[in-house]
């Protein structure tokens, strides 16, 4: 937050006058805290934001907000406001608050109070003047900080989430003993491609796999990229003693293997799912044979 | 640094305890090779789980050596490769062609042990 390009940095070095005007600001603020603070409550419920939440949650969050407000005015330091911030947004964004709500909420507020310093020295204009000199940039501060913290929360939730989509993403199954099945859905970027490419190595070494089937069928195209890729996971499995089969090749993708020119020898492919698993089940000297009914003990 | 070779039945184990000069290299090529004769091995094990760098040159004497044994009537595994050389490996397209690989040294044993089963069953069949 120290960044000279920083448009929080708009508050000015306090001089003494300043400080001092900012001291009236507050203590005027604390004066009108119970109707300003109903004023502030009542334009949120107006505007439809927070709809998410109860008249009473509003309430009680714009009273700690409004605190927070006066005191950031006050000490001039920003980091209780920012901790409330982020505290407030971790409660509030798995509700689905959007960011435009909050902006929303400390701009009304910030309007608000500027209405009262308005309303209380229209009479002496150079006064309001200097007043709002010293109110209007730290008011910015505020609202700044406020909206940073929550986009940054919300960034935050979202990263975690991708985190978990892509732990989700790539299961490697044990099927039987040495045998394990990859299958792969959705969309292949080469971040996922390279962490799929981990997992299934990892796998192969705690699970001592001799044979893999990553089964495609749900990946409905893949660039070169990502083709060169998968051969290269084929070939760091082999180096590993495990052979791979891919099975479920789509049109599309085995049209991109032959334009890129993949070494076909190396691939060893299957059409479907069950296919691989028959293939993989040979290759281990496994045998599946249905039961005869008459065979089995009553 | 030479790296020890354990004679185990029929098989002759090397187990690369660090890494290894291109010398280390060349001597245990040769090693092998020399002993694989005088052993009368069937199959040799390369253990290289110890390693963590995989250059072109080791990635090119392994193959050697094991394109070397075969002429000289025995089988080769590489075992141990750790996942993060395998994947380097293949990046820079040493993919050790041709080479058996197999996870440890107890499944390069099995690998060892099925070759000779093979071999065995042939004969009965030619035998009968």
């Amino acid at each position: 937050m120290k960044g000279g390009r920083n448009p929080a940095n708009l508050t000015q070095v306090p001089t003494e006058s300043t400080t001092a005007l900012l001291r009236e600001l507050v203590s005027h603020l604390r004066q009108n805290r119970t109707q300003l603070r109903e004023e502030w409550a009542q334009r949120i419920t107006e505007a439809k934001l927070l709809t998410a939440m109860t008249k009473e949650e509003v309430f009680a969050e714009a009273t700690s907000v409004y605190d927070n407000y006066v005191e950031a005015l006050e000490t001039g330091t920003f980091e209780a406001l920012q901790a409330y911030s982020r505290n407030l947004s971790e409660r509030i964004i798995p509700r689905g608050v959007q960011t435009d709500e909050v902006v929303g909420i400390v701009l009304l507020l910030r309007d608000v109070l500027a209405r009262s310093l308005f309303a209380r020295y229209h009479a002496d204009f150079d006064k309001l003047n200097r007043i709002l000199d010293a109110y209007e940039p730290a008011a910015n501060r505020i609202a700044i900080t406020v909206a940073v913290g929550f986009v940054q929360e919300r960034e935050r939730t979202i990263r975690e989430q991708q985190e978990a989509i892509r732990e989700l993403s790539t299961p490697v199954l044990q099927v039987r003993e040495r045998l394990l099945i990859l299958p792969i859905i959705g969309v292949i970027d080469p971040q996922r491609a390279r962490q799929l490419t981990e997992q299934l190595l990892r796998g192969i070494r705690t699970n001592r796999a001799r044979v893999v089937v990553i089964d495609i069928t749900g990946v409905a195209a893949m660039d070169s990229n990502v083709a060169n890729h998968l051969v290269l996971t084929v070939e760091a499995s082999r180096l590993l003693g495990a052979t791979v089969i891919v099975t479920g090749l789509s049109p599309e993708i085995a049209q991109t293997l032959v334009n890129i020119g993949v070494d076909l020898t190396k691939m060893n492919t299957v059409g479907d799912l069950q296919g691989g698993i028959e293939e993989a089940e040979r290759l281990l000297g496994y045998k599946v044979l249905p039961v005869e009914k008459t065979d089995q003990p009553s | 640094m030479a790296v020890p070779i354990l004679k185990q039945g029929a098989y002759l184990i090397a187990s690369v305890q660090s890494a290894l000069t291109d010398a280390d290299l060349l001597e245990l090529r040769n090693a092998l090779v020399e002993m694989v004769g005088r052993y009368r091995s069937r199959g040799v094990i390369v253990d290289v789980t110890a390693m963590d760098v995989m250059d072109s040159f080791a990635s090119r004497t392994l193959r050697d050596i094991a394109h070397m044994i075969r002429l000289r009537g025995a089988e080769t595994v590489i075992v141990g490769i750790q996942p993060e050389v395998a994947f380097t490996m293949v990046q820079l397209g040493l993919t050790l062609e041709g080479v058996a690989t197999a996870l440890d040294l107890e499944e390069g044993l099995a690998f060892l042990d099925r070759g000779s089963k093979k071999i065995a069953r042939d004969l009965g069949a030619h035998g009968a």
